[in-house]
């Protein structure tokens, strides 16, 4: 279990540098694909089906392909913008590094800092299936959240949709 | 450990080997089908009545020259039809093609994995086949396979929607995610679900004829438009597996419906006790006689209808087929709730 | 060798900045109905303009035609339009005795008739099957095919050719009738008049054919005059012109027949013209054969065929429109001075880039249908 984990870490890790380091931007959205087939499979490991499942059909399978189609049909061979000042992109680089950094130094320090109340996830209850679980959780629990974000994404392809069309 | 390790390998073993069969075969009815539509004998040439014949085409395929074309994409032309086969492949693992029966003592249900988000996972394999046809045609550098496959990719984005929704609909029906249960409802209900949900077969078939790119939409490979589609700078083995998964889809389109709609291994007209008589057939039999007649149909289709144009088929994916599954939806979550 | 026609790109300011997609269609390409080749300009499925390139199948008939006495011009008309050879021998066999002031019996007028739309009925099925295979429908085709073979049998039993009849001379026929001829085309009327019914099963109604066809290349019937459309492209156009009333040759003057007009002018109209004309070709045969006159096949005409000194222009309906045959003669040589072919494949096809602008790639190849062409009739 660990070293599988541990493999497949590593292989995400390794497409993912991929995925900014190779030239060709539909390379790039292929190690992209893989790297999202890695994490359903870290999924799958830790028994989480429907995630791994969801995470295939809608990142994988669906987002990706729509990634696929503005790269394959935008022309991406344009030169480097000569009029920006190189050094501020260095700074804000700098910058964003910086947050990023910052960020992952927060999460170590919290995943090893020892926990106060011991709060384990809930063990799955025998005979109820993880889709069950999912359901409850997004349809009781955080039911007004949920539909909150479904509403912000209406709003935002609606936005989309109003901004792409040509005026009539 | 024969239970957990060997058998699991048989199954798939077999299981591969009568895919690639059936495949193979299916090749052979469709252009017998075709020609005695068309009043031609088809093929009669290799073995009686042609029976032979998939196997001089596969020996032609394997033995062709494989050619790359010069300014391809290399890595992404050799990998576009594996990727499109191997998600083919991979989904059968979930179709149950009859209920546990005993093989040499050994309980062996007929089916490799039963996964309890079994449809998602047909689903969402399923998907992955795309890429395959898109990047096939985008390595190819060319510009009838690149259009065809800009045409597959629109075309089977529009349609998963479609086609899911109607798999929602079956989901309500049965409560449950997992293809053996699906099976188990209907046979509780004594009822198969096309008959409970004839609008959503129809429209899962009409989806399905249009995700596996078969007449009347087989606008990425319209070859009197496109000379062949995604696959037209493909040769050899490379276009045999192209090839071979769009049939294997087909073989999975059908299957699913046979389980989803038909009742997958059970006899005709299971809650009626006088055809018990019917129980002698083995439920897999039923289960492949189903996925044959479906796959008649696919076949009859082809030679009857014209095609489409591709802003009609997205506007009849769209327009059509999507707000009608929705409602589909709609309506039979009422109807559960309520009954 | 240089390309005369490189195919070059044009940007065009779109809000996207897209480049358009320059593809080239043909000379080898499965719908282009031989080696017809068009250079595509497609915003994206969409067809910005196309340029229609021909010249592939050039062989020079009307040149050779200079070289070659008159009968042996007979054989090269039927290299033209090669899925009607027989309105190709009529045609020219009529202007030369028109040329020559020839009298032709009248049994062979009548049996010229017969040919000819036999003729007609077996170019319409070429075109139907090929029309209806590239809109997808692919079991039309071979049942066309499979009422054309019969055709071309009774051709064969004629003339003992199958596709080059040579089935016409200068002055009358080569030969009378087979014995018993008239009964199998009676039977093949008959044949075809059912099998109509069949097609039009699968097609005239047929959603999707519908929606293929129609409003798909609507042409005007004044736009479609002035680009000299002609044949049944025009008639669909609500344009009543047909050689064959207008200016009667052959023994259509003794036949009642109808002109077929459409409304619309778009290519279901075409479809359903066509059609019909099939039902009027089988119902001139029949009267032909009914009131078939007896007498020689063969007027009096010269052992040696040598029109006097003069040019004349004579036109008849092909199946694809009106086939014209300008001959000048010297009065001294065996040959023609000048030789020039009014095709009517030519004139039709120049009207294509009009019909496919603004429409979808998957019609170009139905539009190429509609206007039926065959190219070694475009280029000769």
């Amino acid at each position: 279990m660990t070293i599988a984990f541990y493999t497949l870490a590593a292989f995400i890790l390794a497409l993912g540098v991929l995925v900014v380091s190779t030239k060709n931007t539909v390379h790039a959205v292929l190690f992209l694909v893989a790297n999202f087939l890695c994490v359903a499979m870290l999924y799958v490991l830790l028994q989480a089906e429907f995630l791994a499942v969801i995470q295939v059909l809608v990142y994988a399978g669906g987002i990706v392909v729509l990634y696929l189609f503005v790269v394959m049909l935008v022309n991406l061979k344009r030169g480097p913008e000569t009029h920006v000042d190189p050094r501020r992109r260095d700074r804000m680089g700098l910058l964003i590094g910086g947050a990023v950094l910052a960020e992952f130094v927060a999460i170590l320090l919290y995943g090893f800092a020892p926990r106060a109340t011991g709060a384990a996830p809930a063990a799955a209850a025998p005979g109820v299936g993880n889709v069950e679980q999912v359901g409850w959780s997004l349809y009781v629990d955080y039911l007004v959240p949920f539909e909150v974000a479904s509403i912000l994404l209406l709003v935002a392809m609606i936005g989309a949709i109003v901004l792409a069309k040509k005026e009539p | 450990m024969i239970e957990t390790l060997v058998v699991p390998l048989v199954k798939i073993a077999v299981l591969l080997v009568g895919i690639l069969t059936a495949v193979a075969y299916l090749v052979l009815l469709e252009r017998k089908v075709q020609a005695w539509v068309q009043v031609r004998l088809g093929p009669m040439r290799v073995g009686p009545h042609g029976l032979l014949q998939p196997v001089a085409d596969v020996i032609k395929l394997i033995i062709k020259e494989d050619i790359t074309p010069a300014r391809a994409d290399r890595w992404v032309y050799t990998l576009a039809p594996i990727i499109v086969l191997v998600p083919a492949l991979v989904v059968f693992a979930v179709i149950p093609f009859g209920p546990e029966t005993n093989v040499f003592g050994i309980r062996m249900p007929l089916h490799v994995a039963d996964i309890n988000v079994g449809l998602l996972y047909i689903v969402s394999i399923a998907s992955l086949g795309i890429y395959g046809t898109i990047l096939g045609g985008w390595a190819s550098n060319s510009k009838y396979p690149l259009l065809a496959s800009l045409r597959a990719s629109a075309q089977l984005v529009s349609y998963e929607v479609a086609v899911t929704m109607t798999l929602v609909s079956m989901i309500l029906m049965a409560g449950s995610l997992s293809m053996v249960e699906i099976v188990e409802s209907q046979q509780a209900r004594g009822l198969w679900f096309v008959f409970a949900q004839p609008l959503a077969f129809f429209i899962y078939f009409v989806g399905g004829l249009a995700e596996t790119n078969r007449a009347p939409f087989d606008l990425p490979e319209a070859e009197q438009e496109l000379t062949g589609g995604f696959h037209t700078e493909y040769s050899g083995i490379r276009f045999a597996l192209f090839f071979l998964a769009e049939y294997a889809n087909m073989i999975v389109i059908a299957a699913v419906a046979t389980t989803l709609f038909f009742g997958g291994w059970l006899r005709p007209f299971p809650s009626v006790a006088a055809l018990g008589l019917l129980d002698i057939v083995p439920g897999w039999i039923w289960f492949l006689l189903k996925t044959f007649v479906l796959l008649y149909v696919f076949l009859w289709v082809r030679a009857t209808l014209p095609r489409y144009r591709y802003d009609q088929l997205m506007r009849l994916g769209w327009k059509v087929l999507i707000p009608l599954a929705i409602a589909n939806v709609i309506v039979t979550a009422i109807a559960v709730v309520v009954l | 060798m240089t390309d005369p026609h490189p195919v070059t790109a044009t940007r065009t300011p779109v809000q996207f900045d897209t480049d358009e997609l320059v593809i080239n269609m043909g000379p080898q390409h499965p719908s282009t109905h031989g080696v017809l080749r068009l250079i595509l300009r497609l915003d994206g499925e969409r067809v910005v303009d196309a340029d229609v390139v021909i010249g592939y199948l050039h062989r020079g008939i009307e040149k050779l035609s200079e070289n070659r006495d008159w009968t042996q011009i007979v054989l090269l008309t039927d290299r033209m339009d090669y899925v009607a050879a027989a309105t190709n021998n009529l045609g020219y066999c009529e202007t030369v005795e028109k040329l020559m002031g020839l009298e032709v019996p009248r049994r062979a007028q009548y049996i010229r008739t017969v040919l000819a739309e036999l003729q007609r009925l077996a170019s319409h099925l070429v075109w139907l099957g090929t029309h209806a295979m590239d809109i997808g429908a692919v079991t039309v085709f071979l049942y066309c095919l499979r009422e054309r073979e019969l055709v071309l049998d009774l051709f064969e039993e004629y003339c003992g050719a199958r596709l080059t009849y040579n089935s016409m001379r200068v002055g009358g026929l080569p030969a009378d009738l087979p014995v018993g001829w008239d009964r199998k085309v009676r039977e093949f009327c008959d044949i075809v008049d059912q099998k109509i019914v069949d097609y039009e099963q699968l097609l005239t109604q047929n959603r999707i054919w519908l929606e293929r066809t129609r409003d798909i290349g609507v042409i005007s019937g004044a736009d479609a005059i002035a680009m000299g459309f002609c044949g049944p492209p025009l008639r669909a156009s609500g344009v009543m012109r047909d050689v064959r009333k207008d200016e009667p040759y052959a023994a259509y003057e003794e036949f009642a027949f109808d002109i077929p007009v459409g409304a619309a002018g778009d290519t279901y109209d075409r479809y359903l013209v066509r059609l019909e004309e099939f039902k009027q070709s089988t119902r001139i045969i029949r009267q032909a054969l009914d009131g078939m006159p007896e007498g020689p096949v063969m007027g009096k005409v010269p052992r040696l065929i040598k029109p006097p000194a003069g040019e004349t222009y004579h036109a008849i309906e092909s199946p694809k429109g009106e086939i014209g045959f300008f001959i000048a003669s010297d009065g001294k040589s065996l040959s023609p001075y000048r030789f020039r072919v009014r095709p009517p494949s030519f004139c039709n096809l120049q009207v294509l880039p009009k019909l496919v602008r603004g429409h979808l790639v998957a019609d170009v190849v139905a539009l190429i249908g509609t206007i039926d062409i065959v190219l070694g009739e475009v280029d000769r």
